[in-house]
């Protein structure tokens, strides 16, 4: 689904809100993940001060990127660690095929990595004939179905325990209907461990990799990171490159935010750190072990001195919950690997205004993103630069597809605007003939979109200016 | 493998875009949970374990053999691994010597590459600690070549012995006391339940992939 068919932004929403299964699934979902964060940080000075950590370490790293990577790259490869570089998606799935050629491996099993979703890593290798392997629980799911994730946490967020009873029974052979959550998860348990058993690689992403250990921190509660990482005898892991953090001390405290704000858990029930392949006596673990660090687009985003903010994201997710408009549309309708507020700042980002700019609509600035993000990014304040770099009036805008909004008709419509507000006489005209006219508005183009669910305005016959005069109200 | 410049190109960007990153930046705060006695962390060790569905049984001494062995007759558990170059291994080689019960002990010392399939059938595995975190509360692992780190994984059941003493009060106190950045092994965790998931409709279910059993062992 994601980016194989035309993007088109308003259809998407109409349709998410028009399904009311989907609707209600998300409001119970948000509502109790909300509530869990909440809970647990409970108290908000201690909360904020957290935060304030969280963002410094993260915005410190961005002011050390490159000398931090170069650090880690050292550090890994002291582990034993092979490291390589993709600058874009193409680049890191060619990366992932080449490991699994070496090794005369077909199959794979995949820990949750977002990244891989970045690069459509699934259906690039299922083209070459490889079989890529879902194991957290959501992502299963949603694979057996042939679906993208709709949450960067929960990716099968949108479905409820019928449809997830239907998808087993439907896809799976030999299994029937029932909606018996433990049973479920026993189907699930036995196929996935089978494939652990017999997997020849496994993949996973990064949440931290602390430069001055070279060391590669997963966050997880099912126990399916640490399968994929131990299991296999390869292990291939990815990260976008601002995943790094300087030092082990930096862990802890973003730790707490990403597993509270995520899933408002005080931890996860794993935390696992990797530090290289097996070493000369172990008896088990993968004997080697690749990282492969992304760019697609990151270092031009640091570029940028506002927008380099939302490289400090930790990925929680909790934007999209707190999100009036992702709850009502679903994760689905962005169409995007990244969905909710996040996704609205990075999506054109990385793909450019041209391709992505209608997300930047997909906000009410009500500011409750912000006001959650763990590491303070001011995402609203960067989707009002996106709109405003999306008709890029004042040609200062640095992104791809800048400017791919502006139309000629509405730039016509503001420079008519500025001089009936700039010449006095033409001013006085109009307001006489707004208001006159003002009943009989045609509903036609956005006027028409307003009041399909709003009263249409009507002018008054008398201006304000005409009111103030008359009430002896001067201005100069 | 891959591009040969696209390090050098990926670098060269960086370098670049770093300039526009302010000068100054707030050095983070230090975040360190509250300080407990020794006492407060052991309880809130055994409070916030029990919260997240492990098993806690407190244990004088020598004690948690007997106690193993309770559990798993108990429980009908057939068949326990366990790394036999350990302490805690030779203590259960010596124990099973003199009296087996109906649980048969499985030393694993071989490779995986050997020892994969019979490990996937065992029920019950059973490890030692580096010690436990109160602030969360977690156990801290560091496998061993004596002890591998699938041991805490595959089998069903996982037993683990953490000492009283060795309880940290929070994660970033463990990095220090255990100088974890310069010491850790191949791989280092903490392990704060038994495996879970709540993808289903948030109910929290355990078991998943990993242990549904997580029985610790606090010795005292
Ligand atoms: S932008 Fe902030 S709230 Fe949203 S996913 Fe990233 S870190 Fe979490």
């Amino acid at each position: 689904m994601d980016n194989q068919s035309k993007f088109n932004f308003k259809h998407n929403v109409e349709k998410g809100l028009a399904d009311s299964e989907l609707r209600s699934n998300l409001k119970f979902a948000t509502n109790t993940l909300r509530a869990k964060r909440k809970a647990l940080f409970a108290d908000p000075e201690e909360t904020h001060a957290l935060r304030e950590t969280g963002r410094n370490i993260k915005a410190r790293v961005l002011s050390r990127l490159p000398k931090l990577l170069g650090k880690l790259e050292k550090n890994c490869i002291r582990n034993g660690i092979r490291v390589h570089w993709a600058e874009t998606t193409d680049e890191a799935n060619q990366l992932v095929l080449e490991i699994m050629d070496k090794h005369g491996a077909a199959k794979m099993v995949k820990g949750k990595s977002m990244v891989s979703e970045e690069m459509h890593l699934n259906s690039f290798l299922e083209k070459k004939g490889k079989t890529p392997l879902e194991t957290d629980l959501g992502e299963f799911i949603i694979q057996l179905n042939n679906e993208p994730p709709s949450h960067i946490i929960v990716p099968a967020v949108h479905k409820n325990r019928r449809q997830i009873a239907r998808i087993f029974a439907d896809k799976i052979p030999g299994a029937t209907y029932t909606e018996d959550v433990d049973t479920l998860l026993k189907t699930a348990r036995k196929i996935l461990r089978e494939h652990y058993r017999t997997a020849h690689i496994g993949l996973s992403g990064v949440n931290f990799a602390v430069a001055e250990t070279g060391t590669l921190c997963l966050v997880e509660n099912e126990g399916n990171g640490r399968m994929c990482t131990t299991v296999p005898p390869v292990h291939v892991a990815l990260m976008g490159l601002e995943k790094v953090v300087e030092k082990l001390e930096d862990v802890p405290p973003l730790y707490r935010l990403l597993c509270g704000s995520a899933t408002g858990q005080r931890i996860t029930t794993y935390f696992n750190m990797i530090t290289g392949p097996r070493k000369k006596g172990e008896r088990d673990g993968p004997t080697e072990v690749h990282l492969i660090i992304l760019d697609n687009g990151r270092s031009k985003i640091l570029a940028d001195g506002q927008l380099q903010e939302t490289l400090r994201c930790i990925r929680c997710g909790t934007c999209l919950n707190h999100c009036p408009v992702y709850t009502r549309i679903g994760g689905h309708a962005y169409q995007s690997t990244y969905p909710g507020p996040i996704g609205t700042i990075l999506m054109p980002q990385l793909e450019g205004l041209d391709k992505k700019g209608a997300l930047v609509t997909a906000s009410s600035l009500c500011n409750a993103c912000e006001e959650v993000c763990p590491v303070m990014i001011p995402i609203p304040e960067l989707i009002r630069r996106l709109r405003n770099e999306h008709w890029d009036m004042d040609k200062k805008g640095v992104l791809k597809g800048r400017g791919s909004k502006k139309s000629i008709l509405e730039a016509l419509v503001w420079k008519t605007w500025k001089f009936t507000c700039t010449i006095p006489w033409i001013n006085r005209i109009q307001l006489k003939l707004m208001g006159l006219s003002g009943g009989f508005l045609p509903e036609i183009g956005p006027l028409k979109a307003w009041t399909s669910v709003r009263t249409k305005p009507v002018f008054s016959k008398k201006s304000l200016k005409d009111l103030a005069k008359k009430e002896g109200i001067r201005h100069g | 493998m891959g591009k040969p410049n696209s390090r050098e190109n990926i670098f060269s960007r960086l370098n670049k875009a770093v300039r526009t990153v302010p000068a100054w930046y707030p050095d983070p705060s230090p975040w360190e949970p509250a300080r407990l006695t020794p006492k407060e962390r052991i309880s809130q060790f055994k409070e916030l374990m029990t919260a997240g569905r492990s098993e806690v049984y407190p244990v004088k001494g020598d004690e948690w053999v007997a106690q193993l062995k309770k559990i798993l007759h108990e429980r009908r558990i057939n068949t326990l691994t366990y790394g036999p170059e350990t302490e805690i291994g030779k203590v259960l080689a010596t124990e099973w010597e003199t009296n087996d019960g109906s649980t048969r002990l499985i030393p694993w010392n071989n490779t995986i590459e050997t020892f994969r399939d019979e490990l996937f059938k065992i029920d019950a595995g059973i490890t030692s600690t580096m010690g436990g975190i109160a602030d969360g509360a977690a156990l801290i692992l560091w496998p061993t070549p004596e002890e591998p780190r699938l041991l805490s994984l595959v089998p069903p059941v996982h037993f683990a012995l953490v000492r009283a003493d060795k309880i940290f009060a929070s994660f970033t106190e463990a990095i220090k006391k255990l100088d974890w950045a310069k010491k850790a092994p191949t791989n280092s965790l903490l392990i704060s339940g038994p495996s879970r998931t709540a993808d289903i409709e948030m109910i929290l279910q355990f078991g998943v992939h990993g242990p549904t059993d997580l029985i610790v062992l606090v010795v005292e």
